[in-house]
């Protein structure tokens, strides 16, 4: 007999192991349509990355620095507050990036959701992802002048600043005139990793 | 898209992140390991179902606790409705008692449906009364009261 009180022995419970039964939930939910936003992560030379998707597509890619937490909660709050964690949904975006990583893959074949981005910015975005390929860089007068707007070239910084899929949509590729670098959104050393890879089509790290 | 812009929905896999465990211990514990799961299950689902429209971000824990304690009661409603299989011995439980395996939580689930509900509320879903009290449909002070009584029936048992 033991000496613990009765409500210590009731918080103890029953043991159980919830695994099966979320995993349960989490199918049933994805062919239910209850998940709005599905998410996994994924790692690479550049650190974890975030990848979330909607039903429409590839609708974030985030990197370490942005905080996971603070991410999932932006899209809750712009998109819809059923966010989960639901790998599967991701597995073949992610396999492509191990592959775009491997120095074996120069396009991402994914479905992308630009739901994110509205106006001039998407526009920028949609022109670059399309139009500035693997291997190539452009100014951001460059594109600028690629979307018409050849005095835009600040906002397209700004497009590239708040661009919500790196790496698939390209903005390591958009330097500034002259050569320099410019900014990153995963940092700097995460952008020249990029445009290394790119340079020579296999890994150098 | 929440309706009131004051509501900020945390992501869901927070909740699940917090509370999944114990939500689920709260269903095995009532209906045992396979009708817990079930139940888990549909707690869950139905939680899904109404989030995106849900008024009231405070109190998430309890709102899931609530849930799953209408699905544990519809499951012990729906094993009380079934007939007893002649032969069934004085020891096995009959009607709503639910295989569960640890003595005391089979104790629990012998006393009487609003009792079971605030102790497994109070001491798995560790809510405060007035959250209990929301939860079984009853005040504050009524809960708090189904919490004594059931802890003195368990207590008679288990000195027994």
């Amino acid at each position: 007999m033991t000496t613990h009180p009765i409500e210590t022995q009731l918080r103890a419970g029953v043991p159980t192991d919830p695994t099966a039964a979320l995993n349960a939930v989490l199918a049933r939910a994805e062919a239910e349509g209850l998940v709005d936003v599905a998410y996994a992560t994924t790692d690479s030379p550049i650190g974890p990355l975030l990848v979330a998707a909607t039903d429409a597509g590839l609708v974030r890619l985030a990197f370490d620095a942005e905080d996971d937490a603070r991410v999932l909660e932006e899209l809750a709050a712009r998109i819809a507050p059923r966010v989960i964690e639901s790998p599967a949904r991701l597995d073949q975006v992610r396999r492509q990036l191990d592959e775009y990583f491997e120095g074996c893959r120069d396009r991402f074949d994914v479905a992308l959701d630009w739901r994110l981005s509205a106006g001039f910015r998407k526009t920028v975005l949609e022109t670059l992802h399309a139009q500035v390929a693997f291997g190539h860089t452009v100014s951001y007068l460059e594109l600028a002048t690629m979307v018409g707007n050849a005095k835009a070239s600040r906002a397209v910084g700004t497009a590239m600043a708040t661009n919500p899929i790196p790496i698939v949509v390209p903005c390591h590729r958009v330097l500034r005139t002259g050569g320099h670098l410019g900014g990153y959104g995963g940092g700097l050393p995460a952008k020249i990793k990029l445009l290394e890879l790119e340079s020579t089509g296999h890994t150098l790290f | 898209m929440a309706l009131n812009p004051a509501v900020r929905l945390p992501p869901f896999q927070h909740l699940l992140d917090a509370h999944a465990v114990d939500l689920h211990r709260f269903c095995v514990a009532q209906a045992g390991p396979d009708h817990g799961a079930d139940c888990f299950q549909e707690a869950v689902i139905a939680a899904l179902r109404a989030y995106p429209s849900l008024q009231d971000d405070r109190n998430l824990r309890g709102w899931l606790f609530t849930i799953a304690h209408h699905k544990v009661l519809d499951h012990h409603r729906a094993t009380g409705r079934r007939p007893v299989p002649i032969g069934d011995g004085p020891d096995r439980p009959t009607g709503g008692v639910a295989p569960v395996d640890d003595d005391l939580w089979r104790a629990v689930n012998r006393l009487p449906g609003k009792q079971r509900g605030a102790i497994a509320l109070r001491y798995l879903g560790d809510l405060p009364y007035a959250e209990i009290g929301v939860a079984l449909g009853c005040s504050e002070a009524a809960a708090r009261q189904n919490v004594r009584a059931g802890l003195a029936g368990l207590r008679q048992e288990v000195t027994r």
